[in-house]
C-alpha cells in the first residue's frame, strides 16, 4: 500500500435516501468503516495510471548493433580495398574480357544448358515425385530406382558415359526386340553430340534430385486438402496440379532455387566434354594467355550476376505463391522504398493494389 | 429458394448393408446396417473412436469397406457386381459417384490458395464440366445463401472459422449433391461461431436434401434430426427419433454417454 493513501479520505460514501431501519444503520456504519480503509487505495492508483497513459513510448535501444555495424563496415572496406589495390587481380584484363564475344557465347551456352536441363529436369522430377507417391507399386518402385541410380553415380561419370555411349552401343535401333524387324537405325556417335550428352546427363541427374524436393513439398501439404479435392470428385491430375502443387510450392521453392543456382554453376562440369560453355571458354583463354586469376574472375562475376537475378526472381515467385497462406502479403522492397518517401496511408493503398494484381 | 434445383422421385436414398471395416487388426465397423430415406436428416452421435466418421467416409468411398455394400439410390458406391463378385469401379466412375455426395469436414479443408469463389467453382467446372460463367453465377448464389455474398474474393485465411465452414458448405452444395455428409462440422469452431454454421445446416435440412450429420452438439441434433443413431465400439447401439433416444434411451451405454454430454440442467 502506498504511504500517500492515508491522505485521501472518503467523507460519506453511503448517502441513502430511503428510510433506514436500525439494523440498516448498523450495517451502514460497518460499511463506512470498511470503505474508509479500502477507498483511499483505489483513488491514488487511478491517478498514477492516467499519468502513465500519457507517457511517451521509447523503442528499445540497441547500442551493440551500432558497434557491430561499424566493425562489419570496417571488414568490408578492408576486403574491397585489397581487391581493388592488389595488382595481381588484373582488373584491366577482367574488364577487357568481360564482354568479349567468346565469353558472351560461353555465357549463352551456360544459360541454355541451365534453362533446358533445369526445366526438363524439374518437369521430369514432378512426374517422378507423383509416381513415387502413387499407390501403384509399379510406378513407385520405378521412380525409386531412377532416383537411386542417378543419385548414386557421380555426375561426371554419367556425362562421360552418355558421351561415350557409342563405345558401348555402336548403333541404336528402333524395332521389335529379339527379332530382326527394324524401323530405323542410327549411328550412336551421330545421335549423341556434346550438347545432347550434356543435356541428357544434367537433366536426368537434376530430375532425380528435384523429384525428392517436389515429393517433400507435396508431403508438406495438409492431407485434408487432397481429401477434400477427392471428395469433390476432382480428377487426379487436376488435383495434383491445381490443388496440391501450388500449395507445395511454398516448401519447394527455396530448395528448388538452391538447385537451379547450383545447376548454373554445375553446368561448368560439362567442360569434361569440351563443351564450350562459360567455364570451358574461360579455361581455353587462360591456357593461352596465362592470365588465370582475372579470367576466373570474369567467370565468377558472371555467375554472381546470374545468381543475383535468380535470387530476385525467387523473392517474387515465393511472394506469388504465399497468396492465401498469409493474411496480407508483406510489401516488396520497392514498395517499402516508396512507402518510406510517401505517407503511411499511401503505403497501405500501394500494398492493397499490388495484392489485387497478384 | 430451393437448394435442389431438380426434384427426382428417388434422390438421396442411402442403404448401408452389413458393412465391416478394419484398420489393421482393429475392427472399427461391425455389421453396420442403416437406411437413410430421401430427404431425411440423420444425426449420428457417439463417443470418440466409435466409428461415426469412418462410417460417414465409407459413404463417398473415401474409405473402402472390407465387407458389405453401400448404395445410393440403388447404385452400389465404389463397386460393381459382376459374376457374383464385387469389383471395384474405375477411377472415373468413382469420381462421378463422389460428385453425387457432398462432404463437409471438421477442419473445413478449404483450398488455402484459392478464393472463396474459386473454391466453390473448382469441382463444378472440373468434375462436372459446367461452363465457367454458369458455375460462377451459381457459386455467388450459394455464397449469398450462406450469408457471405461479400466474401467471394476473400482467401480462407482472411475468414473466421465459422465463415470458412459456411464457404465449405456452399462448396459441397455447388455440385447439387443428393446427399450431404457433415463430419463434426462445428468441432473446430469457437463456441460463439457454432450457431452461424448450425443455422445454415438447419436451413439446408428444410430443403429436402438428405443429410447425414456426425456431431457432438446434442441440442442441435434434437432440433434438426429426423432420427438419431447412437454408435459405440463400431456398432449401432440404438436409434430413434430425438425424443425417443434423448429422453428415453434404452441401452445402458446410451444412457451413460448422454449423461456425460448433456448437462444436468439441460431440459429435454
Amino acid at each position: 500500500m502506498p504511504p500517500t493513501s492515508t491522505r485521501v479520505t472518503n467523507p460519506d460514501p453511503v448517502q441513502d435516501t430511503t428510510p433506514e431501519t436500525a439494523l440498516d444503520k448498523v450495517q451502514n456504519t460497518v460499511q463506512n468503516t470498511e470503505s474508509e480503509t479500502v477507498q483511499p487505495v483505489v483513488t491514488p492508483s487511478y491517478t498514477t495510471d492516467s499519468a502513465i497513459a500519457d507517457y511517451k513510448v521509447v523503442a528499445a535501444v540497441h547500442p551493440w548493433r551500432w558497434v557491430g555495424t561499424v566493425v562489419v563496415a570496417g571488414i568490408a572496406a578492408a576486403i574491397l580495398y585489397s581487391l581493388i589495390t592488389n595488382p595481381r587481380w588484373e582488373w584491366g584484363v577482367v574488364a577487357q574480357w568481360f564482354t568479349a564475344e567468346s565469353i558472351l557465347r560461353g555465357l549463352g551456352q551456360t544459360l541454355k544448358l541451365t534453362l533446358i536441363s533445369g526445366s526438363l529436369g524439374f518437369a521430369l522430377g514432378f512426374v517422378l515425385a507423383l509416381m513415387r507417391l502413387s499407390r501403384s507399386p509399379l510406378f513407385s518402385s520405378v521412380s525409386w530406382t531412377f532416383s537411386w541410380i542417378f543419385r548414386s553415380t557421380p555426375l561426371l561419370v554419367q556425362l562421360l558415359l552418355w558421351y561415350n555411349l557409342g563405345y558401348l552401343y555402336e548403333t541404336i535401333r528402333l524395332g521389335v526386340p529379339f527379332t530382326s524387324i527394324t524401323f530405323a537405325e542410327f549411328q550412336t556417335t551421330s545421335l549423341i553430340s556434346q550438347f545432347a550428352a550434356a543435356v541428357l546427363g544434367l537433366t536426368l541427374n537434376q530430375a532425380a534430385y528435384s523429384a525428392e524436393i517436389i515429393r517433400g513439398g507435396i508431403l508438406s501439404v495438409d492431407q485434408g486438402q487432397i481429401e477434400a479435392a477427392t471428395a469433390l470428385g476432382i480428377p487426379r491430375w487436376r488435383r495434383s496440379t491445381r490443388i496440391v502443387l501450388p500449395q507445395a510450392m511454398r516448401a519447394i521453392l527455396p530448395t528448388a532455387f538452391n538447385e537451379i543456382i547450383g545447376l548454373v554453376k554445375g553446368t561448368s562440369i560439362v567442360y569434361v566434354l569440351a563443351y564450350s560453355e562459360l567455364f570451358y571458354t574461360v579455361q581455353v583463354i587462360y591456357n593461352r594467355t596465362q592470365q588465370v586469376l582475372p579470367m576466373l574472375l570474369v567467370a565468377t562475376i558472371w555467375y554472381i550476376v546470374i545468381t543475383s537475378v535468380l535470387s530476385v526472381a525467387q523473392y517474387y515467385i515465393e511472394r506469388h505463391y504465399s497468396r492465401g497462406a498469409l493474411r496480407t502479403l508483406p510489401p516488396t522492397p520497392l514498395q517499402k522504398l516508396r512507402g518510406f518517401f510517401t505517407t503511411h496511408a499511401a503505403t497501405g493503398t500501394s500494398i492493397n493494389s499490388s495484392k489485387g494484381q497478384l | 429458394m430451393s437448394l435442389a434445383t431438380t426434384e427426382v422421385s428417388t434422390r438421396g436414398e442411402v442403404a448401408v448393408r452389413s458393412v465391416d471395416k478394419s484398420y489393421g487388426t482393429t475392427q472399427v465397423l461391425h455389421e453396420i446396417d442403416l437406411d437413410v430415406a430421401q430427404g431425411e436428416v440423420l444425426v449420428i452421435i457417439g463417443p470418440s473412436g466409435s466409428g461415426k466418421s469412418t462410417l460417414l467416409r465409407t459413404i463417398n468411398h473415401l474409405e473402402k469397406v472390407d465387407r458389405g455394400t453401400i448404395s445410393l439410390d440403388g447404385e452400389l458406391i465404389g463397386y460393381k457386381v459382376r459374376n457374383g463378385k464385387l469389383h471395384e469401379r474405375g477411377e472415373a466412375e468413382i469420381l462421378a459417384q463422389r460428385t453425387e455426395v457432398g462432404m463437409v469436414f471438421q477442419n473445413f479443408n478449404l483450398f488455402g490458395h484459392l478464393t472463396a469463389l474459386q473454391n466453390i467453382v473448382e469441382a463444378p467446372i472440373h468434375a462436372r464440366k459446367v461452363p465457367k460463367a454458369k458455375a460462377q453465377a451459381r457459386a455467388k448464389e450459394l455464397l449469398a445463401r450462406v450469408g457471405l455474398a461479400d466474401k467471394a474474393d476473400a482467401y480462407p485465411r482472411q475468414l473466421s472459422g465459422g465463415q470458412q465452414q459456411r464457404v465449405a458448405i456452399a462448396r459441397a452444395l455447388a455440385l447439387d449433391p443428393k446427399v450431404v455428409l457433415f463430419d463434426e462440422p462445428t468441432s473446430a469452431l469457437d463456441p460463439e461461431l457454432v450457431t452461424e454454421v448450425l443455422e445454415v445446416i438447419k436451413d439446408l435440412a428444410k430443403s429436402g436434401t438428405t443429410l447425414i450429420i456426425v456431431t457432438h452438439e446434442i441440442g442441435f441434433a434434437r432440433d434438426v434430426a429426423d432420427r438419431i443413431v447412437f454408435m459405440d465400439g463400431g456398432r449401432i447401439v440404438e436409434q430413434g427419433t430425438p425424443r425417443e433416444l434423448l429422453a428415453n434411451p434404452q441401452h445402458e451405454r446410451t444412457k451413460s454417454f448422454l449423461s456425460k454430454v448433456i448437462e444436468p440442467a439441460f431440459n429435454i
